[in-house]
């Protein structure tokens, strides 16, 4: 018996495919959100409004509310290291928690350097802007990715821009002959072998899922829509309202993205969203999606 | 002969290439009315929880039940082997939606969290000889089985991972993450 394989990181986030993650900050809220339906919570102190609106360093939760939350719910349950904080990354699977998220919401702990992500046993989701920036995170161990997007705005528009991004990426590799993928590698700054993997099979060898600036039922379908395998809301949800409300019409929304008389059923009276941010109007040292290289 | 996987969460495209390449193409069954089209089901992996919660919201538990082990045949995996249990252990604080058709209890994420996922290969006798490749991904076990359902294959523990009564099949490992398809073309002569 061999245990946390490639397959079994991989495959954890294949049987996420089609669902929700939801960003919680205590136990009652990760009731509700796996009562509405969500796939797996992300266990944090801070959802990243509330990041970007109190400054500060933005580090690991408290261990005591990570593993509070995971004793909540039975669904799985992620939390989230600062970029290249490998210790956290031990911490967090010393509390045997399903999946960390190495990520840019939190304030980073190296500026040059990823965690080795090979080195542990359990898997980690990261974020992505370009297919060279997703590629070389499986090259360092990612069993999964995520765009981006821009965390804590409820403004998809930087989503839909990473994920567009990667898919315009993957689809130039396809008209490619074989010579060029070698400097494709080059110019995407990845790894030859992944860049000829992504060639032929036309799509990541990972599972991508959408993140930062979902906030409604119709921006979870419109990613959805767009080609991505299931949807982060962190912010979106308890920022707004009548989360438990938003948190099942945005589980419906997705599973029937295809569907727009049921996505306009869902989305009918769900009182306030989470306020937006436009992007143009935050400083160009607090967006988030340009941690990470 | 129309072939469905439900489609409402989890692994549905890893199901769906399998049997694109035994050359079938499957339906994807959301709504009642595409469950009409189908008489065999696949539910994928994924969180029952999920799964389970927009199978009662979209009306398709009793249509399921009604005509499941006669003019449908159902296989479920992992996710899907916890909804066809009567019984589950573990189950989410305050219940959660099931089909409740196997006459078995399933405990749900039996071996831990994700650190203990694993992989071992596994005898399936009805399949043959060789071992089929068994991954497990927070993955139930079915604790206890009825007289109306017969074990098909079991760890070196002694843990039952997959089992049938009639038509309707339950496994707890992921057949679709693999390259093996006899589990499959077992499933299509069901």
């Amino acid at each position: 018996m061999e245990t946390s394989t490639w397959t079994t990181k991989v495959g954890l986030a294949q049987m996420l495919k089609g669902g929700v993650i939801m960003d919680v900050v205590t136990p009652e809220q990760a009731r509700i959100a796996e009562e509405a339906g969500a796939v797996a919570v992300m266990a944090l102190e801070r959802v990243p409004a509330d990041i970007r609106a109190q400054g500060g360093v933005a580090r690991m939760s408290d261990p005591e509310l990570i593993s509070a939350i995971k004793a909540a719910v039975t669904i799985p349950v992620m939390a989230k290291a600062r970029i290249g904080h490998f210790v956290e990354a031990q911490v967090i699977e010393a509390l045997g928690i399903d999946y960390i998220d190495e990520s840019e919401v939190l304030t980073p702990a190296d500026e040059e350097h990823h965690i080795n992500k090979h080195k542990f046993k359990i898997p980690f989701v990261c974020g992505c802007r370009n297919l060279g920036e997703a590629l070389r995170r499986i090259a360092e161990g990612a069993a999964m990715l995520r765009t981006k997007g821009e965390a804590g705005t409820g403004n998809v528009v930087e989503a839909v821009r990473h994920f567009r991004t990667v898919q315009g990426d993957i689809r130039r590799l396809q008209s490619m002959d074989e010579d060029e993928l070698f400097t494709a590698a080059k110019n995407l700054q990845a790894p030859y072998e992944l860049v000829k993997q992504v060639a032929e099979l036309g799509k990541l060898p990972v599972v991508n899922f959408a993140a930062g600036g979902i906030a409604t039922p119709a921006d979870a379908a419109l990613m959805m829509q767009l080609g991505v395998e299931g949807v982060f809301v962190g912010s979106g949800i308890f920022k707004s309202g009548d989360p438990a409300r938003r948190a099942r019409a945005i589980v419906e929304a997705t599973t029937h993205y295809n569907d727009p008389e049921i996505i306009a059923k869902v989305s009918r009276g769900l009182g306030e969203p989470m306020v937006g941010i436009n992007i143009d109007q935050i400083p160009a040292e607090q967006l988030m999606a340009k941690r990470g290289w | 002969m129309s072939v469905g996987i439900l489609a409402l969460q989890g692994d549905i495209q890893e199901h769906s290439a399998v049997l694109l390449r035994l050359g079938v193409r499957p339906v994807e069954v959301r709504l009642p009315k595409h469950l009409a089209e189908v008489n065999r089901l696949i539910i994928p992996g994924g969180e029952s929880t999920t799964i389970g919660r927009l199978l009662a919201l979209y009306d398709l538990v009793e249509p399921i039940r009604a005509r499941a082990g006669h003019d449908l045949a159902i296989w479920g995996t992992c996710a899907g082997a916890i909804l066809l249990a009567r019984t589950i252990l573990d189950a989410k604080q305050g219940g959660q939606p099931v089909l409740e058709l196997m006459d078995m209890a399933v405990r749900r994420n039996a071996y831990g969290s994700q650190l203990d996922s694993f992989e071992q290969p596994l005898a399936m006798p009805v399949l043959g000889e060789i071992p089929l490749p068994g991954v497990f991904i927070r993955a139930p076990q079915i604790e206890t089985i009825g007289p109306a359902v017969t074990a098909l294959a079991t760890l070196p523990s002694g843990a039952i991972v997959a089992a049938q009564q009639g038509r309707l099949l339950a496994t707890t490992f992921h057949p679709e993450l693999t390259s093996d398809d006899r589990v499959h073309r077992y499933f299509l002569e069901l």
